[in-house]
């Protein structure tokens, strides 16, 4: 018995070691995972991995389609973009663009571009990729321009940063609600119970939209970005908290009949001892994995607010107010490439899920 | 001298129905139990699921409050003290005498923590400094037949059987007067069941333990107990000496368990005596006796009239009509 148990690592194993033993078996979920940190270090890079100034503003450029960089031309390794030429359709009337394949403009990495503060500390203006000489019109555009001649690409990595951030910021919000809350609910039971879960029910019976709606339309317009961005977090977040509020008020019950509460209730432990030492390591992993799964949820609600145009309003960039651009069908046959926007949001919100599905199967590894 | 005394121990369940949440009825799982138990005694109690004996071990451990009656528990020579009415505060500082062993080794170690830690937890509790505290769970691991090693493992490392002793560490790390046990061996393989028996019963000589031994096998119990209690339906329907009790039943409703244990000779079993039916219904129990409409002995008086448990032998009780006219 001595001699199995002592070679035995597992034997030994907390329940951190074990959770993430588990979770990397769920292959989609450990993908997922390094998807999502993606996602995440480009929100803090974002300036950085950003060719143009998202918020430079040229008529001239408009509509510019998606260019590519090559990488190779008769003289061997030579990254450069071609220059755009502007031509009329003369089916349609209209200004298009083409590359114009004698103008040659050299790409090199660390090059100079619009000034930037890093991390909100460093005023530097070094960007990952860039024309070795700035031009006035010409640039790179790797997913096109919209109709003010902004780089969509740049202005996606900007929108990652909001976008990101106010799922973070109402889940935490949420968080913080759903414990209190859940946890009242489920510690003290009888009436506070029932009137925390009646009130659950009355806040998801309301239809979202509607009550986003009359929410954000109640924000003042003279507000500034910040002010909207913390407004629209607090939004969300309002009705995020009954998912979490629930998943902790159930885990509070089951766990009030576990056998190694009441034992450890016989032997005299105080309450606050019991829920620090037995009840709360039991389900901050279902926590954690509530959380994941709350997170795309957020997401999509401040997308789709900003989509509609009741959540932040440009000059604040974000994935819901880049798709704003292609509500409409004309633009949309003329510019496709302004949906390139929502393939962000689908991949980001994607990934998150089948985080949360993983760590939800993980986060009990003794269940 | 008496260790535990319980006298008129009941719990009953309101059965509640309806907006105003009105009680129609009552589950009376344990009803009027009366048993004492001497200091260094084991008693079992014994019974179908159903009939209340884990309900009367967790009122005695106070983990639920009796509806009605008295545990008096005395702590140490000489003294006693009623814990029925004894609130969540007071009852913290007398816990440490009653503990208790848990029928699920699975479900009752916090796979959380270490083994350690786990069998630590009393002492921690009851503010033993941590000098102490290593040293008295290495001598308990040694008690229970556990390596030292075991301490730095979790209990998913564990067996079964190894968890049933490491929760009877548990138990035993403050010394206690008395040891509850619900049932401890019940979900373990019948190989391992002998194992923990033998291990209580070193224990309890070693320690002068008592012991309340809740099984709902009368066949385990012969080895463990000195007396045996039989429960039906939330009642206590005979006691006596586990000798005694084996070689002459005095109520309908041992003879039938004791039928139903497994012989190991074909042409022994007894079918004619195993019980027929179902369980009655604690909500709802048969008038008079509440095991009559099982009993093939039952006689009229046996459904109007409800026996009180007497005294028909020395030390021998029994709550039957028929008890001295029982063949044996």
């Amino acid at each position: 018995m001595s001699g199995s148990l002592a070679d035995d690592k597992l034997a030994s194993a907390g329940q951190l070691r074990l959770t993430w033993l588990r979770f990397k078996r769920h292959k989609l979920a450990f993908i997922s995972l390094f998807i999502v940190a993606l996602f995440y270090s480009v929100a803090i890079f974002a300036d950085f991995l950003a060719i143009n100034d998202p918020h430079a503003v040229d008529a001239r450029r408009g509509y510019l389609p998606p260019q590519a960089i090559h990488f190779f031309d008769d003289s061997g390794f030579n990254p450069h973009v071609n220059g755009m030429k502007g031509q009329r359709d003369m089916k349609t009337f209209k200004q298009v663009y083409v590359p114009d394949p004698n103008k040659k403009l050299p790409v090199t990495l660390f090059a100079h571009g619009y000034r930037y503060e890093l991390f909100g500390l460093f005023s530097t203006d070094i960007h990952l990729i860039g024309l070795s000489t700035p031009q006035t019109l010409d640039g790179i555009y790797l997913l096109g321009t919209d109709a003010l001649g902004r780089d969509l690409f740049s202005r996606i990595l900007v929108a990652t940063r909001i976008s990101l951030s106010i799922g973070l910021v109402s889940v935490g919000l949420s968080l913080v609600l759903g414990i209190l809350l859940g946890g009242i609910s489920g510690l003290y039971g009888g009436l506070v119970d029932l009137f925390v879960q009646r009130v659950i029910e009355v806040i998801r019976s309301i239809p979202t939209i509607p009550l986003w709606m009359g929410l954000a339309a109640a924000l003042p317009n003279t507000w500034s970005v910040i002010q909207v961005y913390f407004a629209i977090t607090i939004i969300i977040s309002l009705i995020g908290w009954t998912e979490l509020a629930r998943v902790v008020r159930g885990r509070f019950l089951a766990l009030r009949e576990e056998d190694f509460v009441i034992a450890a209730e016989l032997v005299g432990a105080s309450q606050l001892r019991i829920m620090l030492r037995h009840m709360l390591p039991s389900f901050t992993s279902h926590v954690i994995a509530a959380v994941s799964l709350a997170l795309p949820a957020m997401i999509i609600s401040e997308t789709s607010l900003s989509f509609l145009g009741l959540g932040l309003r440009p000059p604040a960039i974000s994935w819901g107010i880049l798709l704003q651009d292609a509500q409409n069908v004309q633009v949309l046959a003329g510019a496709p490439w302004l949906l390139l926007a929502a393939v962000p949001v689908v991949v980001v919100i994607l990934a998150f899920n089948f985080l949360g599905d993983g760590l939800r199967d993980a986060a009990d590894p003794y269940g | 001298m008496n260790v535990l005394e319980v006298s008129g121990l009941s719990k009953h369940y309101p059965i509640v129905a309806g907006l105003m949440r009105r009680e129609v009825g009552r589950v009376r799982a344990a009803d009027d139990v009366n048993f004492v138990i001497q200091k260094g005694e084991t008693l079992a109690l014994v019974g179908e699921s159903g009939c209340g004996k884990t309900t009367v071990a967790r009122c005695i451990l106070r983990a639920q409050r009796p509806t009605a009656g008295e545990i008096r528990f005395s702590p140490a020579d000489g003294e006693t003290i009623d814990l029925a009415p004894l609130s969540r505060r007071a009852l913290r500082p007398l816990r440490r005498h009653i503990q208790m062993i848990f029928q699920d080794p699975y479900a009752s170690l916090n796979p959380r923590m270490m083994v350690g830690d786990i069998i630590a937890e009393p002492l921690v509790v009851n503010g033993i400094p941590a000098a102490q505290r290593q040293a008295r769970v290495l001598e308990l691991l040694d008690l229970v037949g556990l390596p030292a090693v075991a301490r730095l493992r979790f209990p998913h490392a564990f067996s079964g059987g190894q968890r049933q002793r490491i929760g009877i560490a548990r138990a035993l790390a403050l010394n206690p007067r008395l040891i509850v046990a619900d049932e401890p061996v019940s979900a373990l393989d019948v190989s391992v069941q002998a194992q923990i028996v033998n291990l209580l019963l070193d224990l309890q000589d070693q320690l002068g333990l008592s012991m309340l031994f809740v099984a709902h096998d009368l066949g385990v119990v012969r080895h463990v107990s000195d007396r045996v209690a039989v429960m039906y339906v939330g009642r206590i329907v005979e006691v006596a000496p586990t000798v005694e009790l084996y070689a002459t039943p005095r109520h309908p409703y041992t003879r039938a368990l004791l039928a139903a244990v497994p012989k190991s000779d074909p042409d022994a079993r007894d079918a004619a005596e195993a019980p027929r039916g179902e369980v009655a219904d604690p909500a709802n129990p048969p008038p008079g006796c509440a095991f009559h409409p099982r009993c093939p002995f039952a006689i009229d008086r046996c459904r109007v009239e409800r026996p009180e448990l007497a005294e028909i032998a020395p030390g021998h009780f029994s709550a039957c009509l028929r008890a001295t006219e029982l063949p044996v």
